[in-house]
């Protein structure tokens, strides 16, 4: 079970690989994996958005996010998770968020998957700030799945 | 004897602080602690608050060494129109 918060960039793809590697007991064992990565767009309500920051509480959303990733395991019978999320100055195209989930079957491994981005997102507590050329305001909602 | 308060993203701002510390003999619940901190202001509706990094209403009891948080609704993950929904 891995949950890492990150100020710089990450390549979701490699965190992937490394993480999976550094877990020898998953082979053979996984037959699905499942992953969301969530990735900043460079638009928001039609306005064009140069760079968010994203804030967060660094203790409370690391012990909400192992939390949750312990609540996906109670519920599915999955072999591993990983959640490795974004903080700082975040620009169009960089990925914020990679969730994965290992499992022997996909009918368990979706569902947790599925399951980390909600909680995550209704839970963790993060706070997203957009740029718009000179103007900065705060996101005050997230959008419905 | 004292009680942490922290602020986060737009309460922070309107604020005008990000951090507190309260005489613990002096607040009861984490609505004492808001209004101790905040010079009595009123706490915007949507206000989420934590106590020890646990989700907490506003007449929760707060006690010596506890770390009480105020936040508005978070957004964090691929949310908030930002990616890939």
């Amino acid at each position: 079970m891995g949950v890492e918060l990150r100020g710089e960039g990450f390549d979701p793809w490699a965190e992937l690989q490394r993480h999976q590697a550094g877990r020898p007991q998953l082979a053979g064992k996984h037959g699905a994996t499942s992953i969301f990565i969530g990735t900043m767009r460079d638009f928001n309500d039609g306005a064009e958005v140069q760079a968010m920051v994203l804030e967060h509480y660094p203790a409370m959303t690391r012990k909400h996010l192992q939390v949750i990733s312990s609540e996906a395991r109670a519920r599915w019978d999955i072999l591993d998770t990983l959640i490795v999320h974004r903080f700082g100055e975040i620009r169009p195209n960089d990925p914020i968020v990679l969730l994965a989930v290992w499992a022997a079957h996909r009918s368990e491994s979706f569902p947790a998957c599925r399951y980390l981005i909600e909680e995550l997102k209704a839970r963790a507590p993060f706070w997203k700030k957009e740029i718009r050329g000179t103007d900065a305001r705060w996101v005050e909602h997230n959008t419905p799945g | 004897m004292s009680i942490t308060v922290k602020f986060f993203a737009s309460l922070r701002e309107t604020v005008g602080r990000d951090e507190a510390t309260l005489d613990a003999a002096e607040v009861r619940t984490a609505q004492q602690a808001w209004a101790a901190a905040t010079d009595g202001r009123e706490m915007p509706a949507n206000t989420l608050i934590a106590i020890n990094m646990e989700y907490a209403s506003a007449d929760a009891s707060v006690s010596d060494g506890d770390e009480v948080a105020f936040f508005p609704p978070v957004t964090g993950g691929d949310g908030a129109d930002h990616d890939g929904r």
